[in-house]
């Protein structure tokens, strides 16, 4: 049984880490916490739907199709709506990003309707494996975990080895400086953007096949994954997989003990860890010298 | 090389600059000086087009190698061959000294001649090749100075701009980064120098110019400036009416109407 429950817990705890990991992007580019990060990635999803049901795509390019559109949605929101913004304080860069999330709701609301609706990945939450006696896998799990590893090692060499990886980590450190280093800060944000809204989206089209599809089922597994960031410090890739990890593992136990209260864990978590330690349990901290 | 002719600098409703000319020549080193909000690092920010407003400076105008770079993005700037060292480092405390030397070279393609590059930075800043791995937050405050100045000689410069880079380090560091500034000027970089640090600024400048409230009061030569009387006062605090103890009291009582000579 308890097996069965770390690997439920850290396949959901890997999605809520692959969601976690758009928010701390676009944190640490920009000092900006996005709450559109979970209706950008249902409104991807929707498209992934859309295609899916009414063109009949083969699921693979409907999947490219996609991963496009989120990275270029992501790109239109940043230069769309805050880099308008004039002399912007974090709190209105925050207020600016809640006014897109309820944009993107109503879109798909009007554009798609309101009911739930179903949405098929070929890793099936139903198909299921048994690979030790008393440990059920699904393939869905399996899709969860491979996805996640894939996607953490391409974010890992793209962050240490590729030029614009770099020039992203050390605009998000200091960007007067990456400035003067002749890098075009502007593009960098919008890359961010881009790539987040992509995380946002895979994960997304993950919680959809699990669950249901409609305009509002990104709101609760993003505010689980805004906690699993703020258990990973806000600030670091690998800390924030690993606060989703074990976000999913403390909801999953939490809630094979006492089910009634499992969608409120997260959330005691979030208040808990900002109490004992607000930066996070993997930040890190420079103190700048003089 | 560079020229500046008559820039006003706004910060909203504040002139900072109240037109500003000089001229650097090839292979000069140059040298800004002036106390606390003189406008020094006001002039390096306009030239390198990095403060908050993009429509500053906004009269007068900035050549460099005869084009004219006042409304240049900061990017194109850095490609002509501009280089800046900001006050207080700036490095990237995250990034590995090597990420950082990297960093500098953004915005040239030639890999191998960046690593050749960052050869002929190790070899002025040995300290930097042992440190190579580490994160740069973690290094001191001189090499952290060495870093930023390895990493904006990355871009290949023509002109490098170093803002105080005196600044929190012990007389003898000083020594040293003032020694590798010119082992750099002799390999064939002009170099624009803002400093505090009169006395040591003005040993190594081919020409110096003062600056005072927003606006330049001096131009000339160091050897000029070094014997005289109000610049001695002023801002080498040599008084020989301080150098008793009885003088010093007195000096003290005076103080408050000793500023009265001002340059203009």
């Amino acid at each position: 049984m308890i097996g069965q429950l770390i690997v439920e817990g850290l396949a959901i705890g890997a999605c809520y880490g692959l969601m976690a990991i758009g928010v701390v992007i676009i944190y640490k580019t920009s000092e900006v916490v996005n709450f559109a990060q979970g209706e950008m990635a249902m409104f991807s999803t929707f498209i992934a739907y859309h295609i899916l049901s009414y063109y009949h795509y083969p699921f693979w390019l409907a999947l490219i199709i996609t991963m496009v559109f989120a990275i270029l949605l992501g790109m239109f929101i940043e230069f769309a709506f805050l880099r308008p913004a004039k002399e912007p304080t974090a709190l209105g860069l925050i207020v600016i990003t809640l006014g897109a999330e309820m944009l993107l709701m109503g879109l798909a609301g009007w554009k798609w309707g309101a009911e739930q609706k179903y949405f098929e990945i070929p890793m099936s939450f139903n198909v299921t494996h048994e690979p030790i006696k008393g440990v059920i896998i699904s393939d869905w799990a399996i899709g969860v975990f491979v996805i996640a590893a894939i996607l953490m090692t391409l974010l890992y060499l793209f962050f240490k080895y590729t030029r614009v990886g770099v020039a992203m980590k050390a605009t998000q450190q200091n960007k007067n400086a990456a400035k003067i280093m002749g890098v075009r800060v502007e593009r960098m944000f919008s890359l961010a953007w881009g790539l987040s809204s992509l995380m946002g989206a895979i994960a997304a089209m993950f919680f959809a096949s699990r669950a249901t599809l409609d305009p509002n089922f990104m709101m609760e597994p993003f505010l689980r994954a805004f906690a699993a960031a703020v258990l990973g410090g806000l600030m670091s890739i690998p800390g924030v997989l690993i606060g989703g990890g074990l976000l999913g593992l403390i909801e999953n136990f939490f809630g094979y003990v006492w089910p009634e209260w499992k969608p409120i864990v997260a959330f005691l978590v979030i208040v808990l860890v900002l109490c004992v330690r607000p930066s996070g349990l993997f930040a890190k901290h420079y103190i700048k010298k003089v | 090389m560079l020229k500046v002719k008559n820039i006003e600098t706004w910060y909203d409703l504040i002139r900072a600059l109240h037109g500003i000319s000089f001229e650097v020549k090839e292979g000069d080193i140059v040298t800004l000086l002036g106390s606390n909000g003189a406008g020094k690092t006001t002039t390096l920010k306009s030239i390198m087009q990095i403060l908050e407003d993009n429509d500053q400076p906004e009269k007068g105008f900035i050549e460099f190698l005869g084009e004219r770079i006042d409304r240049k993005d900061t990017e194109e700037i850095v490609r002509m061959g501009i280089s800046y060292v900001p006050e207080g480092r700036e490095v990237f405390p995250e990034l590995t000294v090597l990420e950082n030397l990297q960093m500098g070279a953004y915005t040239r393609k030639d890999r191998r001649e960046i690593k050749k590059d960052i050869e002929d930075v190790f070899r002025h800043f040995p300290i930097l090749r042992e440190r190579q791995k580490q994160e740069a937050g973690y290094m001191s405050g001189g090499e952290q100075q060495m870093l930023a100045i390895g990493r904006a000689l990355m871009s290949r410069p023509k002109l490098l701009m170093l803002d105080e880079p005196s600044l929190g380090l012990s007389p003898l560091l000083t020594k040293q980064i003032f020694n590798i500034i010119r082992d750099i000027n002799k390999g064939g970089v002009t170099i624009l120098l803002v400093e505090q640090n009169v006395n040591m600024a003005l040993k190594y400048a081919d020409f110096a110019f003062l600056m005072e409230s927003g606006r330049i009061v001096r131009a000339d030569k160091p050897e000029v400036l070094l014997e005289d009387e109000d610049v001695k006062r002023f801002y080498l605090g040599i008084d020989t009416e301080e150098t008793t103890a009885d003088g010093y009291r007195k000096a003290q009582s005076s103080k408050r109407y000793r500023r009265k000579v001002r340059f203009r």
